[in-house]
């Protein structure tokens, strides 16, 4: 659905160098991003210059875009309002209830949540489709959830129970389903970048090689601002691009890596222009306003999907609460975590529904309370679940049911007839 | 299809040691094999042909060759016994042939296209395949191992090549932490068909960064199966069979053997041919002590047991084949009917192969040992780059034959003499 007035316009990438002043990287005029419509008005209210970065005034948590359009032009209907809110109301609801078991004890080990950047998961998983993949970090229970992984599959997982989405053998870190094509669920950062260009580079091989010609599956690969520093990144973004593979990269740039600010780990803070170095559009966006997102989000998946090749998309986007649930938390500004608390994605949502006339107040309530029944069932189904027997603890190691290269009827199986697929010319 | 049992004329040379011998045995696929009725191979007279415990009864009579003679291609329209073929060939026409079977299967790695691989292993499969199946990399080790993780999760069975193995450092945590662990975290949702090869180990004057032997390191790792080939049997069967696997192998090859010539049966050179993962070869049976070895050391061992076999001692030589996962059952079977053990590998001493092994028996076979364990590694130095230290560094074959005169409780110096 367009909300531009004019036409799309996607023009191809030129690389031209960034002409920007050196003490205003965030302000952007770079003619290099294609992205027009929202993503332009969106970087202008942002004027902050990086030396102001840390005490940025603050900005009104309303979509502009949506103020603009006063012609009654939405950005998007009904169902669609109400299915992302679910989703954000479910991914902050689940992992306050997380916050909740691991105090009591009921979840352990390293556990990241995910309170305030739902904006970018819902926002982006909600346009994909069922084949489409996501590849995570480890703070991944809500893009599981995004992507359709059902809630007591997810917190069975956290649990250790066998009732999980892995069968308790992953954990919090770890959220893997076949079904749902979540691909992870990884611990290293920067991990997951390169398995995201192979399951994309996957899809242009069924297009080409395996002449399966309506593949057009786009991969999504999330991680944070500590990972656009890591050698796999840069790595991934040049073969990406060079060969231009189904694959959006989604920055989650909340500032923090446990506890190192953006600014001082990284000598030019503004990861969007990683994008144009390497070839592809590199678009920056305002994480805690799920419209905005979603714009850019249809942007870069159409792209992808049309086979135009990869964009990089920067989120800025925050974390309410600590790296990970043992993280104390000690060196973020109270100031900075009020003011961001001030624009979160959930309330500014809602106000837009509200406002546009989308929905009405007690539909929102009654998407809360169901949601909170959800999670509550997610929780009693995965205390009632028995944990792992203890056959399990072997299981799984190998694909291969012994582990040798021994089939289900115990014979080698390169002893098989059939065990050659296909025929070989030679 | 039976398994091929053990083959009877490796007479693997190191070939460090004998490289003037080269010239002679060139042979190749396509050039005939003029044989007698011995089945001794023009030009190799100067290589004592060791028959399994029957003497000079002819190679194939032997072997499953002639009785399975196949439906033979216009390549092997010749009477005589079987055919040679160098390493890089056999795996070569492996990778050829799978790719041929299976479109899913691609080859990704630097140099492996228009270069026709940095050691000639995929030389012609651009031409036959194409780009988008043999695709050439930036250097990226960290990039293209994951992303060839990524491509596996949805199915498809890349074949990714390290120019060394020691370059797979870079790429290490997707082969350990992506792609071994991935089907036991998501409990079996997601399986991992893919192969990481590349030459291991030392070469000749290469220096310390070059020269690591990572047996070790890959096979204690869970959810990876590690297979180390030796002759172009092996590498034939053992590259097909860990294609077709639906787990991540590491595929250790060995960059000095890639040239070496090794008798293959008829049977061996057939498309579906391959090996079983996880069982070893005996390559020589004896009686009075067992050796294991990998890889280029199968072939100083092969060699150190004729030595011995003089001095009165039958050598009982195992081929591994696979470091993970460990064939224990026939090296503590072997260990049981000789009572002694000599462990040869090239790396480093320390948590190497060789002190599995030796556990292994120690646990199983305790009562059966007469002697010590001899365990024979590289030094445990980095690779020096002068030839008079490299080979001081590595493994000889007159340290085995010392190794095992000690273990028989012959009188022998500990140390090499000076060289």
């Amino acid at each position: 659905m367009s909300i531009s007035s004019g036409p799309k316009i996607i023009r191809p990438i030129t690389l031209q160098p960034c002409n920007r002043s050196s003490d205003n990287p965030i302000l952007s005029d770079h003619r290099i991003t294609t992205f027009i419509g929202s993503t332009r008005t969106l970087r202008l209210t942002q004027s902050i210059s990086s030396s102001q970065r840390r005490s940025a005034s603050t900005i009104v948590a309303v979509s502009d875009v949506a103020k603009r359009k006063s012609n009654k032009n939405l950005l998007l209907t009904k169902e669609e309002g109400l299915e992302v809110y679910e989703d954000m109301i479910l991914g902050r609801a689940f992992e306050d209830m997380c916050a909740q078991m691991y105090y009591r004890g009921k979840m352990f080990g390293f556990v990241h949540l995910y309170n305030g950047q739902e904006a970018v998961s819902s926002g982006f998983i909600k346009l994909l489709k069922k084949e489409d993949s996501v590849v995570s970090t480890y703070r991944d229970h809500v893009h599981a959830l995004s992507k359709g992984v059902p809630a007591r599959a997810v917190m069975s997982e956290l649990f250790g129970k066998t009732t999980g989405c892995c069968r308790g053998q992953g954990g919090s870190m770890h959220m893997f389903s076949a079904e749902h094509n979540v691909l992870g669920g990884f611990a290293f950062i920067g991990e997951g970048i390169p398995v995201a260009t192979g399951a994309a580079f996957t899809s242009k091989y069924k297009r080409e090689v395996l002449k399966e010609a309506d593949c057009d599956h786009v991969t999504l690969a999330f991680f944070g601002d500590g990972t656009a520093n890591n050698g796999q990144f840069f790595e991934c973004l040049n073969m990406a691009a060079l060969w231009k593979l189904p694959i959006v990269f989604v920055v989650e740039n909340n500032l923090w890596a446990i506890g190192m600010s953006h600014l001082r780990a990284t000598s030019d803070p503004a990861i969007w222009k990683k994008g144009p170095a390497f070839g592809m559009p590199g678009v920056h966006v305002d994480g805690m306003d799920v419209l905005k997102v979603r714009e850019v989000a249809k942007d870069a998946i159409g792209r992808a999907r049309r086979g135009e090749g990869p964009t990089l998309v920067e989120c800025e986007t925050y974390r309410f609460r600590g790296h990970s649930l043992a993280d104390p938390d000690e060196l973020r500004d109270p100031n900075e975590k009020a003011r961001y608390a001030a624009r979160d994605p959930i309330t500014a949502l809602k106000k837009y529904l509200i406002e546009s006339k989308l929905a009405s107040e007690a539909e929102l309530k009654a998407i809360e309370k169901k949601v909170d029944e959800v999670v509550e069932d997610a929780v009693e189904f995965a205390d009632e679940s028995p944990v792992p027997s203890r056959s399990q603890l072997l299981e799984n190691v190998f694909a291969d049911p012994r582990g040798f290269g021994i089939g289900p009827d115990g014979r080698y199986r390169c002893e098989d007839p059939k065990f050659t697929q296909g025929t070989a010319q030679v | 299809m039976s398994m091929t049992k053990e083959s009877d004329t490796n007479d693997g040379i190191g070939a460090r040691q004998q490289t003037s011998f080269r010239s002679i045995v060139s042979h190749n696929l396509l050039r005939p094999v003029i044989g007698n009725s011995f089945g001794v191979k023009e030009g190799k007279m100067w290589g004592i042909l060791r028959q399994k415990a029957g003497g000079f009864t002819g190679v194939s009579s032997q072997g499953l060759g002639l009785r399975l003679w196949p439906v033979t291609s216009a390549l092997r329209n010749y009477s005589s016994a079987t055919k040679e073929m160098t390493v890089r060939d056999a795996l070569n026409s492996a990778l050829d042939e799978e790719m041929a079977a299976d479109p899913n299967v691609f080859v990704m790695g630097e140099e492996v296209g228009e270069y026709q691989g940095a050691y000639k292993i995929t030389k012609g499969l651009l031409d036959k395949y194409g780009p988008e199946r043999v695709v050439d990399t930036p250097i990226t080790e960290a990039g293209f191992a994951g992303i060839g993780v990524g491509s596996a999760y949805h199915g498809l069975r890349p074949v990714i090549e390290f120019m060394t193995f020691n370059f797979s450092m870079q790429a290490i945590d997707h082969i350990i932490n992506s792609a071994a662990k991935s089907n036991y975290m998501s409990a079996g949702q997601i399986n991992v068909p893919i192969v990481f090869r590349g030459p291991n180990g030392p070469a000749a004057g290469v220096g310390a960064q070059h020269s690591q032997c990572y047996g070790a390191w890959y096979g204690s790792v869970p959810g990876l199966k590690v297979l180390v080939p030796y002759s172009s049997e092996d590498a034939r069967g053992l590259l097909k069979a860990a294609i077709r696997d639906p787990d991540p192998v590491v595929f250790l090859e060995n960059e000095l053997l890639y040239g070496e010539s090794f008798p293959v049966s008829a049977e061996a050179l057939d498309s579906s041919f391959c090996l079983p993962i996880g069982k070893a070869k005996i390559e020589r049976e004896g009686k009075d002590i067992t050796i294991t070895a990998f890889s280029k050391m199968v072939g100083y061992a092969l060699k150190a047991a004729e030595i011995l076999e003089k001095e009165g001692i039958s050598a009982e030589v195992i081929n591994l084949r696979s470091i993970r996962p460990l064939d224990r059952a026939t090296i503590n079977a072997s260990v049981r009917k000789t009572n002694r053990l000599v462990t040869v590998e090239e790396g480093f001493p320390q948590h190497g192969v060789g002190a599995e092994i030796c556990a292994s028996v120690v646990e199983d076979s305790f009562g059966y040992l007469d002697a010590p364990v001899e365990r024979i590694a590289g030094a445990d130095v980095p690779t020096p780059y002068a030839a008079n230290l490299e080979r001081m560094a590595f493994p000889q074959i007159e340290d085995i034959v010392r190794a095992a005169k000690r273990a028989c409780y012959r009188a022998v110096p500990m140390a090499a003499s000076a060289s």
